[in-house]
């Protein structure tokens, strides 16, 4: 494990850094430096500290663990490897993320898990322990988003227009969900024992990362969402 | 007939003498216009399916074809043209938004074409370019304002990232899907012959195209289709597109049914599933914003590659363009409304944008004014059709321009504006194996490379005739220019004087 002190380091130095030879590194003193382990491959990375915009963008297979809040865009067009946030997110999480994971324990600000792909067993996972805020899975082209509701405040699991534009993927919501309103194009409905068993893996290994127990959160029922039509946007053109 | 009944815009005129019902005139068509009649042995047509791609007209091995635009008219006056007509009864018919293809085919002034170029006479020596030597290359890129000296005195040679391109002129993003594996591999061989760059598009990179990184522009979009670490390391430089001139302010739409196979594995989204990029990218909202995806970029790729922001030309242009130059960005690209497209709505093509002419002088001048012309290369696009336009682009102060028309017209393309339909028949804008394979990438890259060649010479001699024998000689020097028929407003924007001043 080697130990970079980021109290006086700007993000290109901390990146420097990292890039050398070795696997396991451990932020210490982070100060909302940007870009941290921006397109890294095959690196174990530990942050003390508030990382800031950008943690992990096109994380091409490297694990971080931030054991505070993270801002703005973590995830951002992530490829693979796995992304553990002790706390919340800002914004735009996993924002065109194509693969690996991204576990939340707090909650996460707008638009989080926006433009999600996925290609055949390739599937990007988001979860969110808390709620999630508006623009929730915009534009979702593939993957699973979990947002579980774990901590109780005066906040609903999600903001406003949650899956706007949704086209492929799904979405759970912890609950029943029922003063949630979702937009004409996707269907919410509750999730059957096949969809919870599908998401049981990923919700295992979330539990054993935070410590709960995957068993008391799918004892209570999910809400799926899903795209009505791949091709939302069919009708509307005429050939001129 | 009926009321929805919209009279063909073509009719095929075949010269029954020369018909030998061979059938290639079917075989060629995708639209399926022709067809044969067992019964009186004879070929027939359905007007209403042509295009006017001129497919069957360039194989028929008679010349027994030909395609002609019917005369048969609405009672059309000067404000309600047949083609406005027609636009109200289709969506009349089907409730739809209109649909086209290519740049926008509207009489608007081109500024091109009131644009003369200065030659030397007599005062100062014009120059041989076949006898003397004359450099076309340009590398984009910033430059650094000031002579650095190391600690010892020694000059620092260390400059940021550059472009180098044998000629001002590079292949503008066309996506792998909007156009074809073909297509994309005549665009990729002919970049990497001719010493310039190619550029992906949002639609990823073909792992058989990663060998021809270093004469290829990856794009990052806002719906960041197959972009990840490797594929922004294998490019000579990142592409963030915000707007192109064809629709600005609106996202691209792929549908579903060009989403296959190797397209749908490149875009990593499913087989059949729209590809949908956003409007905007939403986590830009300012140039803070943009500065923020231009150093992730950065940080991802080391600082090795220039990042390149493309926008459409719109009214602010050039105060946008002076945000960007201080975004961390290294080359401006601006594309200008009568940029092509695969598709996009009519009304947007038609209506929005402006001109790159007006759009590139107010650019160039804003940030000489602003001292900061140095921080950033400009690359303008949106209808450069030959080599003239190109040196009125580089006089105006562009550092190189990019094309897309005139290269897919070099592979075949006859203009006839459908690409949105998929069935090109000349294997360009189109996924179907059969007509794909139309294209043969040594061909097409060939035909691209005979064109910028000859470009490139056209060039030279436009230069010598000036008595300049650098291309950089000739970035921004407005004096070579003179303007003709235009107001004394368009003169100011586009810094230039009057034919005769």
């Amino acid at each position: 494990m080697q130990i970079i002190d980021a109290a006086n380091l700007d993000y290109r130095a901390v990146n420097e850094a990292l890039r050398g030879t070795g696997s396991d590194y451990l932020i210490e003193g982070c100060l909302g430096q940007r870009f941290i382990a921006a397109g890294m491959s095959d690196k174990n990375l530990t942050i003390n500290g508030i990382p800031g915009n950008a943690l992990g963008a096109y994380l091409n297979n490297a694990n971080i663990t931030v054991n505070a809040n993270a801002q703005d865009a973590v995830g951002d067009t992530m490829n693979e490897g796995k992304i553990l946030i002790h706390g919340n997110v800002g914004d735009t999480a996993g924002y065109g993320m194509r693969g690996g994971k991204i576990f939340v324990q707090g909650n996460a600000g707008y638009r989080a898990g926006i433009h999600m792909k996925a290609y055949k067993e390739k599937i990007p996972v988001m979860i969110i322990g808390g709620h999630a805020g508006s623009f929730l899975g915009e534009y979702q082209a593939g993957g699973v988003i979990i947002i579980l509701g774990l901590h109780k405040d005066s906040k609903p699991i999600v903001g406003n227009f949650p899956c706007t534009g949704m086209h492929g993927g799904k979405v759970f919501l912890r609950g029943t969900c029922e003063d949630i309103h979702f937009p004409k194009q996707v269907t919410a409905r509750h999730a059957d024992t096949k969809e919870l068993e599908e998401i049981r893996k990923y919700l295992a290994e979330y539990c054993s990362d935070f410590g709960y127990s995957a068993d008391e959160l799918l004892s209570e029922p999910f809400t799926v969402i899903t795209p009505d039509s791949k091709n939302p946007y069919k009708q509307m053109y005429i050939a001129n | 007939m009926s009321i929805e009944f919209i009279y063909p815009e073509f009719e095929v005129i075949r010269n029954e003498n020369r018909c030998i019902s061979c059938r290639v005139c079917e075989q060629q068509c995708a639209n399926e216009v022709h067809s044969y009649d067992e019964k009186h042995k004879i070929m027939t047509c359905d007007d209403s399916k042509c295009v006017n791609c001129q497919r069957c007209v360039s194989f028929c091995p008679t010349r027994a074809l030909k395609i002609v635009k019917s005369d048969c008219t609405l009672r059309e006056n000067a404000n309600w043209s047949a083609q406005t007509v027609k636009e109200i009864y289709k969506q009349a018919n089907s409730g739809g938004v209109l649909l086209s293809s290519m740049g926008n085919p509207k009489p608007l002034p081109v500024y091109w074409d009131k644009i003369l170029i200065n030659a030397s006479q007599v005062t100062n020596p014009s120059i041989d370019p076949l006898r003397e030597p004359m450099e076309t290359r340009v590398f984009l890129g910033k430059k650094p304002s000031k002579i650095q000296r190391t600690k010892d005195g020694a000059l620092d040679c260390k400059l940021p990232p550059q472009l180098e391109l044998s000629m001002p002129v590079m292949f503008s993003a066309m996506s792998y899907g909007s156009i074809s594996y073909n297509a994309h591999k005549s665009l990729a061989l002919a970049a990497t012959e001719l010493g310039i760059l190619y550029n992906t598009g949002e639609g990823g990179l073909h792992e058989d195209f990663y060998c021809y990184g270093e004469n290829t522009v990856v794009q990052v979009a806002s719906g960041r289709f197959g972009v990840h670490a490797d594929y922004l390391k294998a490019g000579a430089a990142i592409e963030i597109k915000i707007g192109q001139g064809a629709k600005p302010g609106i996202g691209g739409h792929l549908p579903g049914t060009k989403i296959v196979g190797d397209i749908s594995r490149t875009r990593m989204i499913p087989e059949g599933s729209d590809a949908i990029s956003p409007a905007p990218h939403h986590d830009i909202y300012s140039i803070e914003d943009l500065r923020q995806l231009v150093f992730s970029l950065k940080e991802a790729t080391e600082y090795k590659k220039p990042v390149i922001v493309k926008v459409a030309a719109v009214h602010n242009i050039a105060a946008i363009a002076s945000g960007i130059a201080r975004s961390g960005a290294d080359i401006i690209a601006i594309d200008g409304f009568r940029g092509g497209t695969g598709a996009a709505p009519t009304r947007i093509r038609d209506h929005v944008g402006i001109p790159i002419e007006l759009a590139l002088a107010a650019v160039d001048q804003r940030l000489r004014d602003e001292g900061i012309r140095g921080n950033v290369s400009l690359v303008v696009g949106g209808s450069i059709r030959n080599a003239a336009d190109a040196v009125k682009a580089v006089a105006l102060g562009a550092d190189a321009c990019y094309v897309a028309t005139a290269a897919l017209l070099a592979l075949g393309c006859h203009l006839c504006s459908t690409c949105q339909s998929g069935k090109c028949n000349w294997g360009i804008a189109t996924q179907r194996p059969e007509l794909v394979k139309r294209l043969n990438p040594e061909v097409g890259s060939k035909r691209l490379i005979h064109l910028m060649t000859a470009w490139k010479h056209e060039i030279k001699e436009f230069m010598g005739g000036m008595g300049i024998n650098s291309i950089e000689a000739l970035r921004g020097n407005r004096l070579m220019l003179r303007g003709i028929g235009l107001t004394e407003k368009e003169l100011e924007i586009l810094g230039i004087s009057h034919a005769g001043e």
